[in-house]
Order: structure tokens, then sequence, then C-alpha cells
């Protein structure tokens, strides 16, 4: 067993220095790797692109460092929960690459899988497209789409062996899966760290090759972004 | 009378077919799953990776990691499942969702849709919109006739920035069920009490009417 522990997220976040790419598991604040993202504010590595399908609200996730200025470009898909990112946009102060939702997610897996660009139709005939080849296939449109190069990938499970297997949970699986290994470094926090021989081979999600290092968060706030509950009949 | 968002909801939830794999959007899609008719079984897929979806959750009952692309608390129903968002847009551009409904600023009588973006003033992101669009066999798309300042959002060319080319079949509004022909906007059906008149004036496109549009017919 080669074993990824590392004891503490100082260790797990070794090497990231200031202009890196990094790509951020998480879908708004679900599966969002917490522990990590407050240990990049406490370095005040800056400049950094992130790579991640939304930005956080402003005072929790990616906003925590779009607040410290740590940002020079965001690529995602959506960001429309987040002022301050509007404000920075909008401003010019941070440079945004829009990208559609599955087209950010393929060119992730692309970039785990070792395959450099994909055909979508996604977003063909509009803006998303300018400047992509186009190409027909079976009578359709498809623009062409390159995977993410990336220095860290850094992801957030429920369960992690130390090997570096990982089980999520719910839709806190999102893009996190599609991240490990896409880049140089895949760093995963996960709720639950356990000796390797623990989780049951058949139920892991990620197997260990596409993570480095792995270690257990302190603490998970798991804030909800949009509380909706029904009324009880009794 | 023109229908409120319930009625347009409930009025899309007609469209729904026995077995259908369906994507809700945003707003007033997401009503949809409130009305499902009677004796058919469907399925709703959320991109961020869950079919299956059930209603929101007791309160209480809360799960931070159960969540849809709302990014609002949900529940699972039996027979449910989680996967990556890699393998949700797979179901997705590979056509194995039936159905997406999904909202719209702007349609165009070609089947433009635009949702994403006012240059200068909104920019959100497209989210899963623009793999939606370019992938589902069959869209219908749930809006307001009008925009906020009155102005039509049925037109003959959209103004905004474009999520996807040709691919809407169907409009649902306060006004009227409009499907999308080779030939433009055909009015299918008109919402309970309102003319025809009435809808023309409010559409910026031409619209195709043939003989005598019927009403609505809402639960």
């Amino acid at each position: 067993m080669i074993n990824k522990k590392v004891n503490t997220v100082q260790e797990a976040l070794q090497g990231i220095e200031n202009g890196m790419t990094l790509m951020l598991g998480g879908f708004g604040l679900c599966g969002i790797p917490e522990n990590s993202i407050a240990e990049l504010v406490q370095k005040e590595t800056k400049n950094l692109t992130c790579i991640s399908n939304n930005a956080g609200v402003d005072d929790f996730g990616l906003g925590l460092l779009l607040q410290k200025k740590q940002i020079k470009k965001m690529i995602s898909s959506y960001v429309g929960e987040n002022a301050e990112f509007e404000r920075q946009m909008l401003s010019g102060e941070l440079e945004v690459d829009l990208i559609p939702q599955g087209t950010l997610a393929e060119r992730c897996r692309a970039a785990q899988a070792g395959i450099p660009a994909f055909f979508t139709p996604a977003g063909y005939g509009t803006e998303v497209a300018e400047g992509k080849e186009v190409r027909e296939f079976n009578g359709k449109m498809h623009i062409m789409e390159h995977a993410f190069k990336a220095d860290f990938a850094i992801v957030k499970a429920w369960k992690g062996d130390t090997a570096g297997n990982l089980i999520f949970k719910g839709t806190a699986r999102n893009f996190n899966p599609c991240m490990c290994g896409a880049a140089k470094i895949t760093v995963a926090e996960v709720e639950e760290l356990v000796e390797a021989g623990t989780l049951d081979p058949n139920q892991i999600h990620i197997p260990g090759i596409f993570v480095q290092r792995i270690f257990q968060g302190k603490k998970y706030e798991k804030r909800i972004e949009q509380r909706t509950v029904r009324v009880r009949n009794n | 009378m023109a229908l409120d968002k319930i009625g347009i909801a409930k009025r899309i939830a007609k469209e729904l077919k026995d077995r259908y794999f369906v994507n809700l959007g945003i707003g007033i899609p997401t009503l949809v799953a409130n009305y499902i008719p009677k004796g058919i079984d469907v399925e709703f897929q959320s991109e961020n990776g869950v079919l299956g979806m059930g209603p929101f959750p007791f309160e209480g009952e809360e799960d931070a990691d159960i969540i849809n692309a709302g990014k609002q608390t949900i529940t699972t129903l039996p027979g449910a499942s989680f996967f990556d968002s890699a393998t949700s847009f797979g179901m997705i551009r590979g056509q194995h969702v039936d159905l997406t409904i999904l909202g719209a600023m702007e349609v165009s009588e070609k089947g433009d849709i635009a949702n994403w973006k006012i240059p200068g003033k909104m920019v959100k992101g497209m989210g899963g919109a623009m793999d939606l669009v370019a992938s589902a066999e069959n869209i219908i798309v749930a809006m307001m006739h009008v925009n906020k300042a009155g102005e039509s959002k049925i037109l003959k060319k959209c103004t905004l920035p474009l999520t996807g080319v040709g691919c809407v079949k169907k409009v649902v509004t306060e006004l009227a069920v409009l499907e999308i022909t080779p030939k433009g906007f055909k009015l299918l059906e008109r919402a309970p009490g309102v003319t025809v008149e009435q809808i023309i004036a409010s559409t910026e496109a031409d619209l195709i009417i043939e003989g005598e549009i019927p009403e609505m017919t809402i639960d």
C-alpha cells in the first residue's frame, strides 16, 4: 500500500505558489474543500487561476479568496450568488471565463483520462464557440474543447483511506471525482479518514491512484445556500 | 385571465409522459414537479448529480449534502441515484434525458434561446443550460410573455447573447402555448379568458394562427 496520508492541511497544500492554476471541487457550497480554502486564505497565495463550477458566496467558499483578492482568474459555469465576484468582474479586476457546465466537467474528466480535446454540441452558435474549431458529426454541429491543465486539484470527499481511495456522499460528489487526477497533484480532504483495508473495495468511487495527498478536515460547516423545506401535515 | 406561475407550471405538467426522464430548470420549471399527471411515472434529473429527485425535506431533515441545481435542499425517492458531474452531463448530451424544461429571457421564431447574460448588466453564467439546450430532443420554455419593461420576449430574432440555436420546441407563457415550427411560432392554445388579439398585441414575432384557438385546460 502506498500511503497518501498527510497530517495537516498545511502539509497537504505544500507547493502551492502564487500564479498557479487550481481546480476546486464543489457545486455551490455543496462538497467544497472547506479546510483547504481556509488554509489558502491563511497562506495568502496570490494571482491564482481557479477552476470551479461556482465562486462561492460573499463570505464562504471561494468568496473568501475573492474578498482577499487572491484570485486573478475564475473559470466557472455559474457565478450568480456572489456580489463581490460580480463587482470585481464588471470593474475588470477579475478575469472570468464562463463555460458550459457539462463542458467544464468534461474538460476535467478529459485531463484525468489523458484525452487532449473533444467535441461537444454545447455552445455551438453562441459566443462560447468563438475562435473554436467547429465540426459536423451525424448532421449536428460541435465545437472542440480542450482538457484543462492545472497544478493542483483540491477535492472534498466523505470518506477516504490512507491509500487515497475516496467515497462521496449525495450531491456533494458533483465535480470532485472528475477533478481527481486531473492536475499534477491531487489533494483530497475528507470528513473521515480510515486505515487502508477498512473500506469495501466494491464501494470506492475514486481509486487512490488519482490522489496524491489525503487528510481529514478539522471541521465542516457545510453551509446551506437555499434552505427549502415542506410543511408537515399532522 | 392570464395564468400565474403555478398555472404555467400546471399546463407544462401536461406535457409529461409516462417513463420520461425530465430535467427542470430553476424558477417556474421547478414547480412542474408538483403537478405530475396521475397514473404516469416520471423521474427528475438535476444536473448537479441526482436522478430520482423528491420533494423538499421536512423542516429539520435538511441535508447540506443533498441539493438540486438551484442549490435548494431536496430529498430523494426510492430508486434514486447520485453521480458525478461528468456522468450527469453524459446523461444529458447522450440524450438519455427525454425532456428539458427551462426559463428564458428571449426565444426566437427559429427556436433560438437567450437566458444567461445581459451585456454590461447581468452576467450570472450559463450553468448547465448550454449543454441542455444543445442536446435535449425536446425542450419546453416556461416564461412570462413580456419582460418587466412590458416588451415581448417572443421575438423574430433574439437580441441578447444566445444560449443555443434552433433548439426550443414549445413555449408556455401566462398567455399562450406556442409551438416552434419551420415557419415560425404557431399559436396552439390561449390562457383561459385571454383573446387571440391580446396575444398578438403582446408578441413581437409573427404568429401562425389556424382556425379557432382553443383555451388551455388546466386542472
